[in-house]
């Protein structure tokens, strides 16, 4: 770690919105590698308490084109601490000049197993119930998919609105198409900077919230029967330094977690390989 | 190998993009050209997001164009404003609308601050190994 880090001497907070499941239309600037730890954490009603934690590597490729690798695992009180799988994501910019809804498509191919706690996005008929499963058992069956997302999004007076549609097909099981969406608005909270380096100023900080669920499969298409949450969310970029989000967030009905905590950090190195020797050849 | 690099490099610094600025953005003007406190706030933004490629002095690298070109420098404020929100995504440049439109026009007022200037040749290899 501390050679890789030798490679990177330049660190900055990223531009993005402060989102924790919704993408918006930012893209890694090309060269650039984003670290990040994505920790949920819940009490299912009729299960063990559990944290989650995704390792998640983001870089960009092109300007027009990012691409993303996953780890994940999670502990669960009571039972085990185990790896659950990884993602492989790729999110392409189609049109070259910014528009008023500038779109966004997704690509991820998962290999995840069923003890999977990270929430990343809700589809289908995800339930609360899903996660009361003991450990040993979940992590047997291990689904194949590709997930797709049609993201849009706008950028009006420093407000960023974005919407992600989702559509999940598992490759390794006849399951039917499964689908999900999630909604987002946030803002920092200052959209000039002022001249002097601050850290808790408001330059610094973004807020916003986020919508999100599963909308059934194409056995029966809607929310009946799936998971939703609202959540608040609060973000800290310290200049030269990680970025901090926190998240609660609140299930709206009796499918969904009571309260899932999220709390993200990341760091963005910039021009991550430049000083590589390969890179200079 | 070297002339495709060169190749590449001279395309992206041909200042194309210009031609494709609408005449309502290029004419936009900078509500905070001039002023110190937006110079120095704009030079903050410059350090975090730009210096990375264009260098802590703004005069580019081998790969990045510099920012204290003739081309650049006399560009309008309008029309850098136009570059930052669309980027110049098949030559390598990001687009930088989620940054909101104050932060970017204290960027310009920072950039235009300094002025035409080619890097010496001292400064310039050393600009080179700080990238």
């Amino acid at each position: 770690m501390l050679i890789f880090l030798s490679f990177c001497p330049k660190a900055a907070w990223a531009q993005e919105p402060p989102y924790q499941v919704t993408y918006s239309d930012s893209l890694e600037e090309p060269g650039n590698l984003e670290v990040a730890l994505k920790n949920a954490a819940g009490s299912p009603e009729n299960g063990n308490r559990f944290l989650s934690g995704t390792l998640e590597l983001e870089y960009g490729a092109k300007a027009w084109w990012t691409t993303e690798l996953y780890l994940q695992g999670q502990t669960t009180a009571n039972d085990s601490t185990i790896f659950t799988g990884f993602r492989w994501e790729n999110r392409f910019r189609p049109l070259l000049t910014q528009h008023f809804i500038n779109p966004v498509l997704y690509v991820e191919y998962e290999d995840v197993n069923f003890a999977d706690r990270s929430l990343l996005e809700i589809t289908g008929h995800h339930s609360v119930s899903d996660l009361a499963i003991p450990n040993a058992a979940a992590r047997a069956e291990v689904e194949r998919s590709l997930e797709e997302k049609l993201i849009l999004s706008t950028e009006f007076r420093g407000w960023n609105f974005s919407e992600n549609f989702i559509s999940e097909k598992a490759l390794n099981e006849s399951e039917p198409w499964e689908f999900g969406y999630a909604l987002g608005v946030s803002r920092p909270l200052a959209l000039a900077a002022g001249p002097r380096p601050c850290i808790l100023c408001r330059e610094n900080l973004a807020a916003g919230a986020e919508l999100y669920g599963g909308l059934g499969d194409t056995n029966g298409f809607g929310w009946h029967a799936t998971s939703q949450y609202l959540a608040p969310i609060i973000s800290l970029s310290i200049p030269k330094g990680p970025t901090v989000t926190f998240s609660p967030n609140f299930g709206l009905n009796a499918n969904s977690l009571g309260v899932l905590y999220r709390f993200k950090i990341s760091y963005e190195f910039q021009q991550a390989f430049h000083h590589w020797p390969w890179r200079s050849q | 190998m070297i002339a495709v690099m060169a190749v590449v490099i001279s395309a992206a610094a041909d200042g194309s993009w210009l031609k494709r600025v609408p005449a309502r953005d290029r004419a936009k003007v900078n509500p905070y050209a001039g002023q110190a406190d937006a110079i120095a706030a704009g030079g903050r933004l410059f350090a975090d997001h730009c210096a990375q490629c264009h260098g802590s002095g703004a005069f580019g690298n081998d790969k990045h164009p510099s920012l204290r070109s003739e081309r650049v420098q006399q560009a309008t404020d309008g029309e850098i404003f136009w570059l930052l929100k669309n980027g110049n995504l098949s030559r390598g440049m990001p687009n930088w609308s989620a940054l909101p439109e104050q932060s970017r026009w204290q960027i310009i007022a920072y950039v235009k601050s300094l002025g035409p200037s080619e890097p010496q040749s001292n400064s310039n290899s050393q600009e080179k190994e700080s990238q």
